[in-house]
C-alpha cells in the first residue's frame, strides 16, 4: 500500500533535501522514490497533544511534505510533561503558534497548514478531504467516532491511538478492505465511566511511545514498505513493558464501513451521551456552595466539617486546611462515622465526584450537606493560592 | 476448563489489583462469571445487569475477538488466554 501519486507525478528532491534525508535514501527500501513521496504527502494530525506532538515532530523531521494541524487550545503548564512540541516559553500560546514554529525548526520544507478549530460535524469533512492520511491524537470518545465516520465517508485511511495511564493502543483504521473504529467499538462508555488523561492521568512517556507508533505506521503506509497494524489491535502495556496484538474484523455490520448506512456525519455529542454544554455541570438537587461562602463561613468560625472525597495521592499534592479525607471509592464505609446533626461541605477536585458523596449522604438521611461549586482547583484559583493547581 | 484472564492496569484495581487471573468455565460468559463471583465490581465493568457484553468492552480469546464467534457462549479450550480491551480515549 502507498498512498498518493504515480511516480512521475512526485515532487523531485533539493540538493540539501538529498542531504538532510541521506539516512533514509540509503535503505534501499524507502530509496529516493519512498522519499519523495513522503514529500508528496499531506497529513492531518488531529490534535497537537500528547499523542500529536511525537507525531508532528517526526513526521516533520521524516519529511512529510505537508502537515495540517486541527487544534484549537493554549499550551497550558499540565500540557508539558508529556506533549513536547510545546515548551515552557509557550505556555499560554495557542498550541498551533508553537507547532508551527517548532517544526519549521525541524524541518523548514514542511508545508504547516494549521486548522484553528475544533474538529465538527460542520467542518470535518471539508478540512479532512485535503489529505491523504488522517492522524487521529484527539482526547475523547465523541471526536474519535467523527474522525473516523469521516474517513469511512472520505476514503481516508486513520491512524488511531488511544492512552489511558499506562496502557495504549494503536492500529490503523478504514483502508480500502480493513476494519474500522465503529468495528471494534460499536457504541461509546457511557459519560464519567471512563475517566480522561485530564481525570486519570497518564504517563508523560506513554503518548510518546504510542504517538510513534502511529508515526511509524504513517511513514509506512506513505512508503508502502513493510506490513501496516491493518487489522491488528496493538496493545502497549508499558508497566510490564509488553506489546501484543489482537485480531480486528471488518464488521459487516458495521453501519460505517459495513452496511454504509451512516452516510452523513451525526451529532457525536449526542451520540456519546454528552448532554449540551457544561459537562462540570453537577447533577441537579445537589445543594451548592461557592468558594467565597466556604471562605466567609471559616472566617467567622462557624462549626461545620469539611469532607475531601478524593483519593489519598490526591491528598499528598494539597489539600483546604482543615479537612478530613474520606475517598469516595471508600465513600460508603465512612458515611457512617459522620454525624448528621452537623453541618457538612464535602469537595473533590472540580465538584464532580463531591456531587456524587453529597448525593450519598442525602440518600442515608443526611439534610445540611453542601457541594463545594469548582472544588479545590476553584478554591486554589479563587481563595489560596498556595493550595496547587494540579 | 483452566485459563488465563489478562486485564489491563485500569480495570485490575476492581481485581485486587492483579491483571493476569487463573479462572476457569467451560465459556468466557461463564469465566467472567465465576471472576465477578470473586470481584462483583469488576463484573459490573465486564458485562451489563442482563449478562451481556458493553459495546466497548472486548474479549480476545486466544487473540480472537469473541463477538465474532459465539459471544459469552464462545468454548473456552484449555489453557487458553483471554485477554479484556476496553475503550479508552485520551491522547
Amino acid at each position: 500500500m502507498s498512498i498518493g501519486r504515480p511516480t512521475s507525478e512526485l515532487p523531485e528532491l533539493s540538493r540539501e533535501e538529498i542531504l538532510r534525508y541521506s539516512r533514509h535514501l540509503i535503505i534501499p527500501e524507502v530509496g529516493v522514490e519512498g522519499q519523495r513521496r513522503l514529500k508528496a504527502a499531506r497529513v492531518l494530525l488531529v490534535g497537537a497533544g500528547g499523542l500529536g506532538s511525537p507525531n508532528a515532530l517526526y513526521l516533520a523531521a521524516a519529511g512529510v511534505g505537508t502537515l495540517g494541524i486541527v487544534e484549537a487550545d493554549v499550551v497550558d503548564l499540565t500540557n508539558l510533561q508529556r506533549q513536547v512540541l510545546h515548551g515552557t516559553k509557550d505556555v499560554g500560546r495557542k498550541k498551533l503558534e508553537s507547532a508551527r514554529e517548532r517544526i519549521r525548526d525541524v524541518n523548514p520544507h514542511v508545508k504547516v497548514i494549521a486548522h484553528d478549530a475544533w474538529l465538527t460535524s460542520e467542518n470535518a469533512l471539508e478540512i479532512l478531504s485535503g489529505y491523504d492520511l488522517v492522524v487521529d491524537g484527539t482526547d475523547n470518545f465523541a471526536t474519535r467516532y467523527l474522525v473516523n465516520d469521516a474517513c469511512v465517508l472520505l476514503g481516508k485511511v486513520n491512524v488511531y491511538g488511544s492512552i489511558f495511564r499506562f496502557e495504549g493502543q494503536s492500529t490503523v483504521f478504514c483502508t480500502a478492505d480493513g476494519p474500522c473504529y465503529r468495528c471494534l467499538y460499536p457504541e461509546p462508555p457511557p459519560p464519567g465511566m471512563v475517566p480522561s488523561c485530564a481525570e486519570g492521568g497518564v504517563l508523560g512517556i506513554l503518548p510518546g511511545l504510542v504517538g510513534l507508533v502511529q508515526a511509524t505506521e504513517a511513514v509506512k503506509l506513505i512508503t508502502g514498505v513493510g506490513e501496516p497494524l491493518v487489522g491488528r489491535l496493538l496493545l502497549v502495556d508499558a508497566l510490564g513493558m509488553e506489546f501484543r496484538t489482537v485480531k480486528l474484523r471488518k464488521d459487516p455490520r458495521c453501519p460505517a464501513c459495513g452496511t454504509r448506512e451512516i452516510q452523513a456525519l451525526i451529532d457525536y455529542q449526542q451520540f456519546c451521551g454528552i448532554r449540551g454544554a457544561e459537562p462540570e455541570q453537577p447533577p441537579d438537587g445537589v445543594p451548592t456552595i461557592t468558594v467565597g461562602e466556604l471562605d466567609a463561613r471559616r472566617r467567622r468560625h462557624e462549626d461545620f466539617d469539611l469532607v475531601d472525597v478524593r483519593e489519598p495521592h490526591e491528598w499528598e499534592i494539597g489539600r483546604i486546611e482543615g479537612a478530613r479525607l474520606a475517598p469516595l471509592s471508600t465513600f460508603a464505609e465512612a458515611l457512617r462515622t459522620f454525624d448528621s446533626a452537623r453541618d457538612l461541605v464535602v469537595y473533590c477536585k472540580s465538584g464532580q465526584r463531591s456531587a456524587k458523596a453529597v448525593r450519598q449522604l442525602q440518600e442515608a438521611g443526611f439534610r445540611r450537606v453542601w457541594n463545594l461549586e469548582g472544588g479545590i482547583l476553584r478554591w486554589a484559583e479563587e481563595i489560596d493560592p498556595t493550595v496547587p493547581r494540579y | 476448563m483452566s485459563a488465563t484472564l489478562r486485564l489491563p492496569a485500569v480495570l485490575a484495581r476492581a481485581a485486587g489489583g492483579t491483571t493476569v487471573h487463573e479462572v476457569r468455565g467451560a465459556t468466557v460468559g461463564e469465566v467472567v462469571a465465576e471472576v465477578a463471583g470473586r470481584f462483583p465490581e469488576l463484573g459490573t465493568r465486564l458485562r451489563d445487569a442482563r449478562g451481556e457484553p458493553y459495546p466497548y468492552v472486548m474479549f480476545y480469546l486466544d487473540d480472537e475477538d469473541i463477538r465474532f464467534q459465539q459471544g459469552f457462549a464462545t468454548p473456552v479450550p484449555d489453557g487458553a488466554e483471554i485477554v479484556v480491551v476496553p475503550a479508552i480515549a485520551g491522547g
